[in-house]
C-alpha cells in the first residue's frame, strides 16, 4: 500500500516535469525511428541507387552520397547501433561500476584499498587513447565488441561515485540492524543499499548511456569502429573522407551528427529532469 | 607512481599481443623478393629486438624508457620516436592549454551567472547541453563548413600554410594563428557547455544550503551570497577538471583529425593505420604522463584554492 503511494508521487511529479518530458520524447523519437525507418525505405545503406551528390529531395529525403548512396537510408540504419552501443556499453559500465562501487564501499579495508587503486589506474589512463589501440589490432570488429570494449573502460567514475555513497548508506542505523539481524552482505547490498540510491543508479546509467554513445561515434568517425554495417559516425567518416566539405554537400554530414547530438542532449537533460524529480529541493519554484 | 608503472606496463603489452607484425608490413611495402626479405626481416627483428624472449623485451623497455629511448619509428624509419614526439607536442600545448583554461575559466563564470536566473536558465541552458552532447568531430565539421567553406575566412586543414615553411615572421605567426583558430573554437565550444553545466548545478545545490539561507536571511545582498557560493562550488569544479582530462583528450585526438592539425592526435592515427608499435607506445605512453601531470598540477591547484587542505598540509589543527 506505501509502495503504491511512493509510485504514484513519483509519477506525479515525473509526468509533470517539462525536462523529463522533453528528453523522454526525444530519445523515443529516435527510438521509433530507427524501428521503423528500415521500412520506409526500400534501398540496403550502401547500395548505389540513384545520381550522385544530390541535394535533399522528394525522393532522396537526405539526399545522396558522392556515390549515389541515400543519406536518409544511411541514417536510420546508422541509429541503430547508436542505441545498442548505448545499451550494452552503458550498461556495461554501470554494471561494473556498481560491483566495483558497492564491493569497496560496503567492505571497506583492504579490499577497498585495492579497488580504489584499480579505479585509479583505469581513471588515469585516458581511456579512448587504450580503445584507439585495442580497436587498431582488432582486424575484425562488431558493434557488440566495440560496445563492451567502451563498457570496460568508462567504468570508472561510477564506480567511485557509488562507492562513496554506499559508504555513507552503510554506516546507517537500519544497515546496522540488518548487519545485526544476520543478513548476507549481498543481501544487505541489495535489499538495503541499492534501493536507497536507486535514483542515484539510474542517473549514472543515463550518463553512460550517453557517454557510450559519443565514444562510439568518436571512434566509428576516426575508422576504428565496426568493420561492416553502417553508423552515424561512420557516415560522419565518409562524409570527410570523399569531399562533403569543399563541395558543400551538407545534407551529408549534418544529419548524423545532429541525431547524436540530439540524443544525447535529451538524455542529459532527462537526467537533470530525474534530478528535480527525484530531489524536492531541486524543483523549481 | 603505481598507475605509472602499470601504464607503461599495459602500453607495452597491447600491441604485443594483439595480432598484426610491423616489420612484415614494413618489408610489404618495400616489395622485396622471397629471400631478401627473410634475411631482412630476422636484420630488423634482430635491430628492433623483437627476437629476445619476451621478458627480455619489457626489461629493455624499461631501461630504454630511464635512458628517454622510445625506440625508432618504423613508419618514419629511421627518426627516432622521440624527435617524431617532440614535433609534434608544442601543436598538441599550444591547441589545448588555452581551449581548456579558457573555457573552465568562462563556463565557470557563466554557470554561475545563469543559475537561477530565470530566462538565462530556461533559453541558454538547453544550448549549453546541446553543446556537450555535441561529437567533437561533429562541431568541428560544421565550423570547417561554414567559416571554411561557406564564408571562406578560415582554412581548413594543416597548422600553417602549406606554402610556407616554419619560419618566425609575423606573416608565418598569423597564418599559424589562422590555422589554429577553428580547432581551438571547437574544443573550447564543447567544453564550455560542459563546464557552464556543471557549474550551474553545483551553484545551485550551494544556494540551498544552510550558510546560503542565513546570508539571505540576514539581508545579505544576492551578489555577495552568490560570491560565497561561487567559492564553495569551484572546489568540485577543479575536481571534475581532473576527471575529465581523459574525455578532453579524446576530444582534441578527433579534432586534429578533423582539421589535420599534426599533434598527437594525428600522429597516433598515422602510427595505427601502419602498424608501428614504437610510435603507438610512445603516442600513449605521452598521454598518460601528460595526464599525469596535469592530475598532479591539479592536485596543487586544489591545496591553494582551498583553505582547509592548506591547513591540513602545514600541520594546524582547528
Amino acid at each position: 500500500m506505501k509502495k503504491q503511494k511512493t509510485k504514484n508521487e513519483f509519477l506525479y511529479f515525473a509526468l509533470r516535469n517539462n525536462k523529463l518530458r522533453i528528453g523522454l520524447i526525444v530519445v523515443l523519437f529516435f527510438l521509433v525511428l530507427a524501428v521503423v525507418g528500415p521500412m520506409l525505405t526500400d534501398h540496403t545503406p550502401r547500395a548505389y541507387v540513384g545520381p550522385a551528390a544530390q541535394p535533399p529531395s522528394s525522393e532522396y529525403w537526405f539526399g545522396t552520397t558522392t556515390f549515389g548512396q541515400d543519406v536518409f537510408t544511411q541514417f536510420v540504419y546508422g541509429l541503430y547501433p547508436v542505441f545498442l552501443v548505448g545499451i550494452v556499453g552503458g550498461g556495461l559500465g554501470t554494471l561494473i561500476g556498481m560491483l566495483v562501487g558497492f564491493t569497496a564501499g560496503y567492505r571497506g579495508g583492504i579490499v577497498d584499498e585495492f579497488l580504489n587503486v584499480v579505479t585509479n589506474v583505469v581513471l588515469v589512463i585516458p581511456a579512448f587513447a587504450l580503445l584507439l589501440i585495442i580497436a587498431a589490432y582488432l582486424t575484425v570488429r562488431g558493434v557488440l565488441v566495440e560496445s563492451i570494449f567502451i563498457g570496460f573502460t568508462a567504468w570508472p567514475w561510477a564506480a567511485r561515485a557509488i562507492r562513496s555513497q554506499t559508504f555513507s548508506l552503510s554506516s546507517r542505523d537500519f544497515v546496522d540492524l540488518a548487519r545485526l539481524s544476520g543478513m548476507k552482505p549481498r543481501k544487505i547490498i541489495f535489499t538495503e543499499i541499492a534501493p536507497n540510491m536507486m535514483s542515484y543508479l539510474v542517473m549514472t546509467f543515463i550518463l553512460q548511456f550517453g557517454g557510450a554513445i559519443l565514444i562510439a561515434a568518436t571512434l566509428d568517425f576516426i575508422g576504428l569502429g565496426p568493420t561492416t554495417g553502417i553508423s552515424l559516425g561512420m557516415m560522419m567518416q565518409y562524409a570527410v573522407l570523399w569531399g562533403a566539405l569543399p563541395l558543400g554537400m551538407w545534407w551529408w554530414f549534418i544529419p548524423p551528427g545532429a541525431a547524436i547530438a540530439a540524443i544525447v542532449g535529451a538524455l542529459y537533460v532527462m537526467n537533470v529532469g530525474l534530478d528535480e524529480v527525484f530531489n524536492p529541493k531541486l524543483r523549481e519554484m | 607512481m603505481l598507475t605509472f608503472f602499470l601504464a607503461v606496463t599495459i602500453d607495452w603489452m597491447i600491441p604485443r599481443f594483439m595480432p598484426g607484425d610491423p616489420i612484415s608490413n614494413m618489408l610489404s611495402r618495400a616489395a622485396l623478393k622471397g629471400n631478401a626479405a627473410e634475411v631482412l626481416y630476422t636484420y630488423y627483428a634482430h635491430a628492433f629486438q623483437l627476437d629476445l624472449p619476451v621478458w627480455q623485451q619489457y626489461l629493455n623497455f624499461w631501461n630504454a624508457l630511464f635512458h628517454g629511448d622510445l625506440g625508432i619509428s618504423t613508419y618514419l624509419f629511421p627518426t627516432p620516436v622521440t624527435k617524431v614526439l617532440m614535433d609534434a607536442v608544442p601543436y598538441d600545448l599550444f591547441l589545448l592549454i588555452p581551449a581548456i583554461l579558457l573555457s573552465w575559466f568562462a563556463g565557470n563564470k557563466f554557470g554561475a551567472f545563469a543559475a537561477r536566473t530565470k530566462r538565462l536558465d530556461n533559453t541558454v541552458l538547453p544550448l549549453g547541453y546541446i553543446l556537450t552532447a555535441t561529437p567533437y568531430m561533429w562541431l568541428g565539421i560544421l565550423l570547417a563548413w561554414v567559416f571554411g567553406i561557406v564564408l571562406g575566412v578560415f582554412p581548413i586543414s594543416g597548422a600553417y600554410s602549406y606554402t610556407m615553411a616554419p619560419h618566425l615572421s609575423w606573416i608565418f605567426i598569423g597564418s599559424v594563428l589562422k590555422h589554429w583558430f577553428l580547432p581551438f573554437a571547437s574544443l573550447f565550444l564543447v567544453f564550455f557547455g560542459g563546464w557552464a553545466i556543471g557549474m550551474r548545478n553545483m551553484i545551485i545545490y550551494e544556494l540551498e544550503t544552510d550558510y546560503s539561507h542565513y546570508l539571505e536571511a540576514l539581508g545579505a545582498p544576492r551578489k555577495l551570497v552568490r560570491k560565497y557560493a561561487f567559492r564553495n562550488a569551484i572546489l568540485p569544479q577543479i575536481t571534475g577538471l581532473a576527471l575529465q582530462l581523459g574525455v578532453i583528450v579524446a576530444g582534441a585526438l578527433v579534432t586534429e583529425v578533423v582539421f589535420s592539425y599534426p599533434g598527437i592526435g594525428y600522429l597516433i592515427l598515422a602510427a595505427i593505420q601502419n602498424q608501428d608499435y614504437f610510435l603507438v607506445q610512445g603516442c600513449f605512453l605521452f598521454i598518460i604522463i601528460g595526464v599525469l601531470l596535469a592530475n598532479f598540477a591539479i592536485d596543487i591547484a586544489y591545496v591553494l584554492v582551498d583553505p582547509r587542505t592548506r591547513r591540513g598540509m602545514t600541520g594546524e589543527t582547528t
